[in-house]
């Protein structure tokens, strides 16, 4: 019951991603009267929950290697304070997103407990926060030219036109919620796959470990999220702040959900390495702003007439904003939850010895303490 | 999803039957109006049952697309827009229908020294609709073309005006032999068969404005 408590904050995380980032996929297919709000909701909450549970493991590590939040209640607190930055942030209107929140989160913890913060890890995660953008431009461009060589080479009727651009929204809407919770699901429950260790559930042909059971439950949050709350952005992304054409919406959205996909990939990353390139980094990328991005890209190929510049200095502005004020709230919010609530947090000790959880058997942290590696029982942890 | 296309296949079906329906009645009107001139009072009454016919048709069909694009959601962008659109091409056959009954129901005589004129008014006025027809195919096909297409239409809307100055300046200033009222229907005459290429011109503004839009 407490380690449900304690997920509280990452399934308002997980709701509030789904309430906003499933506009992304579906906005224009909805708000343009497309695709039913219905049959958007059911198809994003159903592929959502696949993405997270079949793909959701890569990103996920590498925000592990940034910084393992190894307590319950640090993991509640880290997830609060990302999904308060976010709630703050979009309050005022300002450019948002959870990737980078819950970052800034993770780093604030690393502070917290004198964690060392990988600088190589938070290189390779803020060099991705600018190719994601970049890469939805370029792959949107690359899009838009075969679509627009497609209809001179094809004259559809326009009945026939509107229809199969209707079933393409709807597969490649599939595809991006696929996307989306496979990328995204670390932030939501990333932090908490240190600390909360759940019974496999093993059904003899499919053994269902304790990651996939808590991206299962974000990812459940995160259809929620889309099923209550997204259908108000859907309308408002697909009428007012973003006008766009059903084929325009079409090509954004699959840019978009092949960066995410590239991102959350780890088969695709292994057959990149396996040729000599380097690996894909494994990064939750923010999904709004490879859409502006991918938005970007075409106005840029269409003359750049109708593109605002501010909306760069407002990703960039996201991009060093929401980390720092994640993490200071993270370390101010960390210190309450340590000195009034009592509540361990984390130690740099405590980080050294979940690095060497492949070596079996508890490890004697010091007279008093028994720690586990998460492996074994980390739920344990939380009493210390 | 097959249902989803066989819809569609039925409404481009219809679509298309409808504006074929357009074109053959402004032909009758054209052959009618003729048909009239020439004294083939036959061939006259047969193009009066034909343009009955099409335009009820074109009526049916009408009712038949509007219900159907509502019906399955098609076009939800542009379906008021081209409903609307329709509706002006509609307006075509009804006002060819009209202007033929009028010519069967008030025998305007027509005196053999303005015939010619009344006949190139009627071509004239005709190719204007003749042109704007394909414009409105084209729409559902290749958007992007439709503008290139319409100015045929101006052109013939404008050629239509000047020859109808031209009758009516005729008919008031030397056909003296005429009796003011004679005129007068005859000046009627000459403004039901331009309104043709007034409605064409009517339609080939609103076509491009959808072609605009939808280009963008």
């Amino acid at each position: 019951m407490i380690t449900l408590l304690f997920l509280t904050s990452g399934l308002f995380l997980g709701w509030s991603l789904g309430a906003n980032d499933a506009a992304n996929i579906f906005g224009t297919a909805v708000g343009s009267r497309m695709v039913r709000f219905k049959l958007a909701a059911i198809i994003a909450g159903i592929f959502v929950i696949i993405g997270a549970v079949a793909q959701g493991a890569g990103a996920n590590d590498t925000l592990g290697d940034l910084g393992s939040v190894s307590t319950l209640g640090a993991a509640f607190t880290v997830a609060l304070a990302a999904a308060l930055t976010v709630f703050w942030m979009t309050r005022l209107s300002l450019p948002v997103s959870t990737s980078q929140a819950i970052v800034g989160s993770i780093i604030g913890w690393n502070f917290y407990t004198n964690n060392p913060t990988d600088l190589g890890v938070l290189t390779k995660i803020v060099a991705t926060w600018i190719s994601g953008p970049i890469l939805g431009g370029v792959f949107a461009v690359l899009l838009f030219m075969l679509l627009q060589l497609a209809t001179r080479k094809v004259r559809l009727h326009l009945i026939y036109k509107d229809v199969i651009t209707r079933v393409g929204l709807v597969i490649v809407g599939a595809f991006g919620a696929y996307s989306l919770g496979a990328n995204n699901i670390a932030n939501v429950m990333g932090v908490f796959t240190h600390s909360i260790q759940l019974t496999p559930l093993d059904f003899g042909w499919l053994v269902i470990g304790s990651k996939q059971q808590l991206f299962f439950i974000g990812g459940i949050a995160i259809a929620i999220g889309i099923a209550t709350y997204s259908r108000h952005v859907m309308n408002t992304v697909g009428r007012s702040l973003m006008p766009l054409t059903p084929e325009a919406a079409l090509i954004i959205v699959l840019a978009q959900s092949l960066v995410l996909f590239i991102f959350s990939s780890q088969t695709l990353s292994n057959a990149i390495a396996s040729i000599g390139l380097p690996p894909i980094p494994l990064v939750p990328v923010s999904s709004s702003q490879v859409v502006i991005g991918a938005i970007i890209g075409i106005g840029l190929y269409k003359g750049g007439r109708e593109i605002k510049l501010n909306i760069l200095g407002s990703i960039s502005l996201g991009w060093i904003a929401t980390p720092i004020a994640a993490g200071i709230l993270s370390f101010f919010m960390l210190f309450f939850m340590n000195n009034v609530f009592k509540q361990e947090v984390g130690s740099i000790e405590i980080k050294r010895i979940l690095q060497t959880e492949t070596e079996p058997g508890p490890v004697q942290k010091n007279d008093s303490t028994t720690i586990y590696p998460d492996s074994l029982q980390n739920d344990s942890l939380v009493n210390h | 999803m097959s249902i989803i296309f066989k819809h569609a296949r039925q409404l481009v079906v219809e679509i298309d039957e409808f504006i074929n329906t357009a074109e053959q009645g402004v032909l009758v009107f054209k052959e009618g109006v003729l048909n009239y001139l020439n004294n083939e009072k036959e061939s006259f009454a047969d193009k009066i049952s034909d343009i009955d016919r099409l335009e009820a048709t074109a009526d049916r069909l009408q009712h038949k697309i509007d219900d159907e694009a509502y019906q399955h959601s098609l076009l939800p962008q542009s379906i008021s827009d081209v409903v609307s659109m329709l509706d002006r091409v509609d307006e075509l056959i009804d006002i060819a229908k009209d202007n033929l009954y009028l010519f069967e129901l008030e025998l305007p005589f027509f005196p053999e020294n303005i015939r010619k004129e009344y006949i190139r008014l009627t071509t004239t006025s005709v190719e204007a609709a003749l042109c704007v027809i394909p414009a409105v195919r084209t729409y559902f096909r290749e958007p992007i073309q439709v503008r290139d297409m319409l100015s045929k239409v101006y052109f013939y809307e404008n050629e239509t005006d000047k020859i109808s100055r031209s009758i009516k300046r005729k008919l008031f200033h030397e056909m003296q032999e005429l009796d003011l009222a004679q005129k007068i229907h005859l000046r009627y005459f000459a403004l039901h068969i331009e309104s043709i290429s007034d409605k064409a011109q009517e339609l080939a503004d609103t076509l491009s404005i959808m072609a605009l839009k939808i280009n963008i």
